[in-house]
């Protein structure tokens, strides 16, 4: 394994759309053995940071650093230590679980794919669907195919955009049980979510965003839920003591 | 290099495969280009003689619009499923990853060729046995100058949302080279007397059009894909 880092650092960065500020000034560091969650309400800046973190998009400003190196020098060997889960599953739907899951462990470069994809279609609990095309699915088993294709590499950082959608209690509780296995394997999970109920208890480390803005997480003990909505709500009440000082 | 051509091979072979099962741009693109062949040769086949030297500006007019209504629908796919991104995020260097959608690309555009050749050949009695490697020359540099700007194109504008009136207003412009050089060098062999000289010299031009080409599209392809 030539290319490794411990460590992801997030400096100051910026993405604008045009005149849509999407991030603005965030800055956070997480380190190996960690699961951050990104929470957020729709449109807060979750799925850029994500983008930018996996080094699809270039931020406007500020940088991103994983170990001693960043995204344009490192390149292809960088992308071979990042998996990413999106909110779209990026599996073709005309080829079959197996084959979904050979083209990218080829294209990956990885050695004996057949017995990778074996294991992960075990994990996935395809195995006896593994000749299906992937258009027959539900929702539910594209996600745990889709997980496991971003980890068929062993990604460094997983990346991980609403990887609860569509999975039932069962899949759920697989899932968490997975992410905590990751994490004791030394990755660094950093997964965006709505679903606070199962994501409490998982967190190392929680950040929320709100118009692109870090916010502050209150300090206190207390669910999950409720340092949100108290971050949320100060967060609200701020905004409009700022527009009213304008 | 060889990390780089493994990566192409494995992104066209994947495009065939979904191809295979699906044939939706096999089918879409041959219909469609025997479809432009026929509207031809009903306006320019009168009692059954065809208006001289139009076989080769047929054929390439055809490959065109095949071509174009291929690279969209290539790209579409991708766009459907996001898979492209997840291409993108492969460990290899990114124009690995143009190469082998154009391969898939030529390896259509081939298969939509070699219908319509024999069809020019039978409704406007096109000579297309009189120097075969000519012919086969002329189109496959042709057609590899057309879709290497074309694949490229086709994935600058997989985001945009009127994707499928820009590629052909942004195509044709820059491919209109290759398709005059194609159309001479064609018509030059459809003579009744083959001018081989004279396709010498466009099959020339057409392969330093793909040289042009392909090289820039390598080039530009990864920075016009970041963002």
């Amino acid at each position: 394994m030539g290319f490794d880092f411990d460590r992801l650092v997030v400096d100051d960065v910026s993405r604008h759309f045009g005149r849509r500020r999407a991030l603005s000034r965030v800055s956070l560091t997480c380190g190996a053995g960690t699961i951050l969650g990104l929470l957020g309400p729709n449109g807060a800046g979750k799925s850029t940071l994500l983008a930018i973190l996996s080094t699809l998009l270039a931020p406007t400003s500020g940088r991103v650093r994983y170990g001693e190196h960043d995204a344009r020098a490192a390149g292809p060997m960088l992308r071979g230590r990042l998996g990413l889960l999106g909110h779209d599953l990026y599996l073709y739907p005309e080829l079959t679980a197996r084959e979904n899951l050979e083209f990218f462990a080829r294209l990956y470069g990885l050695d004996r794919p057949r017995d990778r994809v074996d294991g992960a279609l075990a994990n996935a609990g395809l195995a006896d669907r593994a000749g299906d095309a992937v258009s027959g699915f539900s929702r539910g088993m594209r996600q745990r195919l889709a997980l496991e294709r971003a980890l068929l590499h062993g990604p460094r950082l997983l990346l991980l955009d609403e990887p609860f959608t569509g999975l039932d209690d069962a899949s759920g509780r697989a899932l968490v049980n997975r992410l905590r296995g990751l994490r004791d394997e030394g990755a660094i999970v950093i997964a965006a979510t709505h679903d606070l109920d199962l994501a409490e208890g998982l967190l190392d480390e929680v950040a929320i965003l709100r118009e692109g803005r870090l916010l502050a997480v209150p300090r206190a003990a207390g669910p999950l839920r409720e340092r949100y909505r108290e971050a949320i709500v100060e967060a609200g009440a701020a905004a409009a003591r700022e527009g009213r000082a304008r | 290099m060889r990390q780089f051509l493994r990566v192409a091979w494995v992104v066209m072979r994947k495009d065939l495969t979904v191809e295979m099962r699906s044939r939706e741009i096999v089918y879409t693109t041959v219909f469609f280009a025997a479809s432009c062949v026929l509207v031809f040769a009903f306006a320019l086949v009168r009692e059954g003689r065809p208006l001289e030297d139009a076989s080769a500006g047929i054929l390439w007019i055809s490959i065109a619009f095949a071509g174009t209504l291929g690279l969209g629908r290539t790209f579409e796919r991708e766009r459907h499923t996001e898979t492209l991104r997840a291409l993108m995020l492969a460990p290899s260097d990114r124009p690995a990853i143009y190469v082998g959608k154009l391969l898939g690309i030529l390896v259509l555009m081939a298969i939509v060729e070699a219908v319509l050749v024999p069809l020019i050949g039978l409704l406007f009695h096109a000579p297309i046995f009189a120097r075969p490697h000519w012919l086969v020359a002329l189109l496959a540099a042709g057609t590899l100058g057309f879709a290497s700007v074309g694949t490229l194109f086709a994935a600058m504008l997989v985001r945009a949302r009127s994707r499928d009136v820009l590629l052909p207003v942004l195509l044709y412009p820059i491919t209109i080279p290759v398709i005059i050089a194609g159309v001479r060098g064609t018509a030059a062999i459809f003579q009744a007397t083959p001018d081989e000289p004279m396709a010498r010299f466009w099959a020339a031009l057409l392969v330093f059009f793909d040289v042009v080409f392909v090289t820039l599209s390598l080039w530009t392809f990864e920075p016009l894909m970041t963002e």
